[in-house]
């Protein structure tokens, strides 16, 4: 039997790093590094995670085959110079942000690789929309399809589309930087107060309390939009390419007033803002998505990048039937650019065979995180003197049904923890879907978040519809459906329009999670898939006669969803809910004390590999000899010249050797110091040598090349031009997946 | 981070992309990338400051 054969994918250094480990093309295991540090869309290097998913895979570093990155960082940092050039003498606020980062460790993917996991062999660079194409069509159920990715950006690519077939994604086309349909909703979420690449689903969800005042104007002024979806942005609006901003005093002018303060009261103006591009929005995937059908035959199609996110726009696409079915990748921002790039290794760069089970997709439901075992979340609760209550043979779903049955909130721990950005049944907080009450409770007293915010709802594949008006399954709550005409109450003729301060009630038989216009985004639940999350389900109906629960993701606003069942105690703890259920096990808030339990005390922590064992063998040691031959050639020379420091300086060059060969340890935290030392001085050094690289190099540079008129940026809209869809070269970049770049 | 494989890879994104114009930035960065490295990890580094 020959060995089997991994791929390790990550992603990282943006939004939300991420690690999968895929086995002979079978997803092991997939996580994103905030579930494991505790950082809200942690972008650092996912130590953590990988650590996690090489033990889920009960394999070392060393039995790696490929690691596969999921973009090509110097095809990014050309995107990031031509962008300096374009706009020098401007841009060096975020030059002297952008380049320390870049400089470190950005471009030394490989480098980073060895330091951190001792890994050296290969290591394939798909493009960062080819890496969201393949987490898009390999986990899908079909054998060939169109594939559409949309996102801010990538290395140059905003938007892409090509096709899917076998165990080859080609991409066709693609919209270039900075035209981007992610960077123009990001610039209304910056200017409606809430935070970029975070705050793009408030947006959405502000968006039906609003009118499409604002729509016409974004056409007219902001984008120049052609029949295929595809676009210019006028950049004078936009400040994301020189500065530190995404919005401009043009922009400001142009909506009447400077950005919403974050934290302010939200009024009816944020809420027409966001109806507005949320419009455009829809309008620009429909138009793309009709365009890709035409363009490639195909009948299907995959979604990804984080405006596959945009669940009611892709909702938008299914119901105008473009496509006969549509798949979303879940973990469709950059996380699941971890997974895409380990499929694209496997299947694309290896030629390995893709297997199809038709009706099935290969996800298994997104749960591919950690689990935990009843008896070690009993043992640490024991030891730990907290009261609970185990209740084996599906008893605990009972017990959980019946709660909610009262109206109460519950959080719940079952199973593998979800990959992406939506909790599914893993990692979630339950409420009661049919009480007016819960809405509010839910974001005010366990979230702590917005009151506008609408919940999902999690419902019985069987029943969704008599519910919604979805002919499909939903089982990535990714699809926004309206609920059956039949369920919905119209509002009295004097009531007043719904603002995000007042959201309305009771217009419905399941009014916790319904939006103000009626819609609801929509998680199917179905035995195969989430076969205790359906038994709750069904307990719940049994009892309420009621097939659907308002589900939300188990964690409190600002923090990531919970890992752990330690996680999930403290946030237990520390919010509103009345219970907890733990896989087997039930805790009742009433019964528990009010201690807090710290991060510290979790056992299921993931320590990430240790750096030092891999980066400095030694280290201490070399510190201990460099700084011994400094000290003593510096003695040698005082003394030589006949110097008073002369012995003392030799003196401790010799204790330091001494201490070097025989303790080395004991030189640690002067080393640690000394090299604090060093960092400050180096960033210093850096800043002052960046300024002077921009000013010196960069901004001659760029103001040469615009004066002989070249616009590498594409910036000027070209009104002629029959489309902004650019062809993907055969032999560009994509082509080239053991080079980053 | 080998200065000589870096520079041997910065050649080819030169080669490949054919965008010589970004050749003296790329060069002055990656010597710039090369002295932070070595003053973030070398224990020389704060007597090279002390140099400077």
């Amino acid at each position: 039997m020959s060995r089997p054969f991994h791929v390790l994918g990550i992603s990282a250094f943006y939004h939300d790093a991420a690690a999968c480990l895929v086995r002979d093309g079978a997803i092991v295991a997939a996580a994103q590094e905030e579930r494991f540090s505790r950082r809200k869309h942690d972008h650092r290097f996912p130590r953590s995670a990988l650590a996690w998913c090489l033990r889920e895979g009960g394999i070392g570093a060393t039995d790696l085959d490929v690691v596969a990155f999921y973009d090509k960082p110097w095809l990014k940092l050309e995107r990031l110079l031509e962008t300096y050039l374009a706009f020098a003498p401007s841009g060096l606020s975020s030059f002297l942000t952008a380049m320390p980062l870049w400089l470190r460790e950005k471009l030394w993917v490989g480098d980073l690789m060895g330091r951190e996991l001792g890994f050296k062999g290969r290591i394939v660079y798909p493009e960062h929309h080819q890496s969201h194409a393949a987490s898009a069509f390999y986990p899908s159920p079909f054998e060939r399809a169109a594939i559409l990715t949309v996102d801010g950006v990538g290395e140059w690519a905003t938007a892409s589309w090509g096709v899917g077939a076998g165990r080859r994604v080609d991409l066709r086309a693609e919209l270039r930087f900075p035209h981007s349909l992610g960077l123009l909703y990001s610039a209304f979420t910056y200017y409606t107060g809430f935070k970029v690449n975070s705050g793009e689903h408030k947006l959405m969800g502000l968006a039906p309390y609003g009118e499409p005042r604002y729509a016409q104007t974004i056409l007219d002024e902001l984008v120049d939009l052609r029949e295929d979806g595809s676009f210019r942005l006028d950049m004078k609006y936009f400040n994301y390419c020189q500065g530190l901003t995404m919005t401009s005093e043009a922009f400001h002018r142009l909506f009447g007033g400077p950005p919403r303060a974050p934290e302010s009261p939200l009024t009816a103006r944020e809420a027409d803002l966001a109806r507005s591009v949320q419009e455009i929005t829809e309008e620009v995937m429909l138009r793309m998505a009709r365009h890709v059908r035409k363009e490639t035959g195909e009948r299907h199609l995959c979604l990804a990048g984080g405006g596959a996110l945009n669940c009611v726009a892709n909702g938008r696409i299914l119901r105008a039937g473009v496509f006969d079915d549509v798949w979303i990748q879940p973990a469709a921002g950059d996380a699941g650019g971890a997974l895409g790039a380990a499929l694209f290794a496997w299947h694309h760069v290896l030629g390995r065979p893709r297997a199809v089970v038709a009706g099935r997709d290969r996800q298994a439901g997104s749960c591919l995180g950690p689990a935990f075992g009843t008896d070690e979340i009993a043992a640490w609760l024991d030891r730990r003197g907290r009261p609970f209550h185990r209740q084996p043979d599906g008893e605990s779903v009972e017990t959980a049904a019946d709660l909610l049955a009262r109206g109460q909130v519950v959080g719940w721990l079952s199973g593998r923890m979800e990959f992406g950005p939506r909790a599914l049944g893993g990692r979630s907080i339950l409420g009661d879907a049919r009480d007016p009450s819960m809405q509010s409770r839910l974001n005010l007293k366990i979230k702590f978040r917005e009151s506008f915010r609408p919940f999902a709802p999690a419902c019985l594949e069987a029943d969704a519809g008599d519910y919604f008006e979805l002919d499909r399954p939903s089982p990535y709550m990714l699809l926004v459906a309206p609920v059956r005409p039949e369920r919905r109450r119209p509002p009295a003729e004097a009531a007043p329009r719904p603002s995000p301060a007042v959201p309305p009630v009771a217009r419905i038989d399941i009014p916790a999670v319904t939006h103000v216009d009626y819609s609801s985004r929509v998680q199917t639940v179905s035995r195969e898939t989430h076969p205790r999350f359906h038994a709750l389900l069904e307990a719940f109906k049994r009892r309420t006669g009621c097939g659907v629960i308002a589900n939300t993701s188990f964690n409190v606003r600002g923090e990531p969803i919970v890992c752990t069942p330690a996680d999930a105690y403290r946030c237990f703890m520390r919010t509103g809910m009345d219970a907890l259920v733990l896989e087997d096990l039930v805790l009742f808030k009433h019964e528990q004390s009010a201690l807090e339990e710290s991060p510290a005390d979790d056992p299921w922590a993931v320590e990430p590999p240790d750096r030092a064992t891999h980066r400095a063998r030694g280290g201490a040691r070399r510190f201990g000899v460099a700084m011994a031959a400094v000290l003593g050639t510096a003695g040698a020379v005082a003394l030589w010249r006949g110097r008073a420091a002369g012995p003392y300086l030799a003196g401790a060059g010799a204790l330091l050797l001494a201490a070097a060969l025989l303790a080395p340890r004991v030189l640690g935290p002067v080393e640690r110091a000394w090299l604090a030392l060093a960092g400050g001085a180096a960033a210093g050094f850096a800043r002052v040598a960046l300024t002077l690289v921009y000013l010196l190099v960069v901004t001659p540079t760029g103001l040469v090349r615009r004066m002989l008129g070249i616009d590498a940026l594409e910036l000027r809209a070209d009104r002629d031009a029959p489309t902004y869809w650019a062809r993907v070269e055969p032999d560009g970049p994509g082509s080239r997946p053991d080079k980053p770049y | 981070m080998p200065f000589t494989s870096n520079v041997a890879m910065l050649w080819d994104f030169l080669k490949v992309r054919k965008k010589w114009w970004l050749a003296p930035i790329l060069l002055f960065l990656l010597v710039l990338a090369v002295l932070i490295a070595l003053a973030e990890t070398s224990a020389l580094a704060p007597f090279i400051y002390t140099i400077f």
